[in-house]
């Protein structure tokens, strides 16, 4: 599935990259512990976080996420939208919050038990 | 530290808790004790957690940034008052400081899962009157009200 | 559904609260940071975390959170095991990380404890 069907289907609000919303999405990764975020997650991953500082474009970048939600109606800053844009990668932002968004994008990337 | 609140003759309950700054283990404590008094009190479940989330922001605060502090707590017939001072560095910049996402935490705190800067910002918004004074090099002196009645 | 049934769900261990098993809850919220928790976590509701420190029982506390679940395979320190024991506060951990936890809890029918956070403010 790619990043434009998952903003579609949740109506998310994309900040920057529309470009890169082609991008396939391999799975999911929700959490706000940016050390935690390095070791566990995978290329491809969409990242759902509430951190808004320019750091997650990096963490996201070094970890190849297809993407980054900000969650409770987080907006980027300015900084961390301009460094988005270089490395070409899509922040999204969402009204819900984390589990709720996590759940649903769990069930739309149809991962079972 | 002495208290600034002052009694008066609808004051049901007072008493005054320390906080270790720099603390950690102990952060929580006086909050936890104030959310248990509340509730034998009998006031209202949504009154009592108002008031333990920001004691705790407040006391997470001083033990974070200060070297100590009191939590002064007056229950009067239609408000809770929570004042919490502090000994330390004081803020600076008080509308700065009270800007979602604005921190100078360190990351010892941060790694604990803090540091986010939204306490001051949360405190604000539980508390129906909050007043907040600082002297740089003296302390910081939080004031919440929380009405009986919601 | 109990306390039990999220238990199987997430394949989970009990570290603190046997007991509490039998449990009703029907919400969760899921965050690392302690501030979010503060803001938006309800009473009542379960509480998906990588934060393993003593902290995060005093804010369960705080917010009479009804249990714990600590993701990624992380194990709480001795101090937290305790704490989580004197305030009598319900403590598993599961393998799974964040994403996981919440997608499979909410395909069984949990919710999250609120539905929208407009403009990042509060909601009493």
């Amino acid at each position: 599935m790619n990043l434009e069907t998952i903003v579609k289907k949740l109506g998310l609000e994309v900040r920057c990259a529309p470009e890169n919303l082609k991008n396939n999405v391999t799975g999911g990764y929700t959490g706000d512990l940016l050390s935690d975020v390095i070791a566990n997650s995978h290329e491809g991953y969409i990242w759902i976080t509430r951190q808004v500082h320019q750091n997650i474009v990096a963490v996201a970048s070094l970890k190849e996420h297809a993407g980054i939600i900000l969650i409770n109606s987080c907006e980027p800053t300015q900084e961390t939208l301009e460094k988005a844009r270089q490395e070409k990668i899509p922040i999204m932002v969402s009204s819900m919050p984390a589990f709720e968004l996590t759940g649903k994008i769990y069930n739309l990337l149809g991962i079972k038990d | 530290m002495k208290i600034t609140v002052s009694e008066t003759e609808n004051t049901l309950y007072r008493d005054s808790f320390e906080i270790e700054g720099g603390n950690f283990n102990k952060a929580g404590i006086v909050s936890t004790s104030i959310k248990s008094l509340l509730k034998q009190m009998g006031l209202a479940a949504e009154v009592v957690r108002k008031c333990a989330i920001v004691c705790y922001e407040s006391e997470i605060n001083v033990v974070s940034y200060a070297r100590k502090g009191v939590v002064n707590l007056t229950v009067n017939a239609e408000t809770v008052l929570i004042e919490v001072v502090d000994e330390g560095p004081g803020i600076p910049n008080i509308d700065l400081a009270m800007q979602q996402g604005y921190s100078t935490a360190d990351q010892k705190i941060r790694e604990m899962g803090f540091g986010a800067g939204m306490g001051l910002h949360n405190i604000n918004s539980y508390s129906d009157a909050f007043d907040i004074s600082s002297e740089v090099g003296k302390g910081a002196r939080l004031l919440m009200t929380i009405n009986i009645k919601q | 559904m109990k306390l039990n049934d999220v238990k199987i769900i997430l394949d989970a261990e009990v570290i603190v609260g046997e007991e509490h098993l039998g449990l009703e809850v029907k919400t969760a919220f899921g965050a690392d940071l302690m501030s979010d928790v503060l803001a938006f976590a309800k009473a009542g509701s379960l509480l998906l975390t990588g934060l393993t420190n003593s902290q995060v029982i005093r804010t369960a506390n705080i917010l009479d959170i009804a249990a714990i679940i600590l993701v990624r395979g992380k194990k709480p320190s001795t101090e937290t095991i305790n704490l989580a024991k004197e305030l009598k506060i319900p403590l598993l951990t599961t393998k799974y990380i964040l994403f996981e936890t919440a997608g499979r809890l909410y395909a069984k029918g949990i919710v999250g404890c609120l539905e929208k956070v407009e403009n990042n403010s509060v909601r009493n």
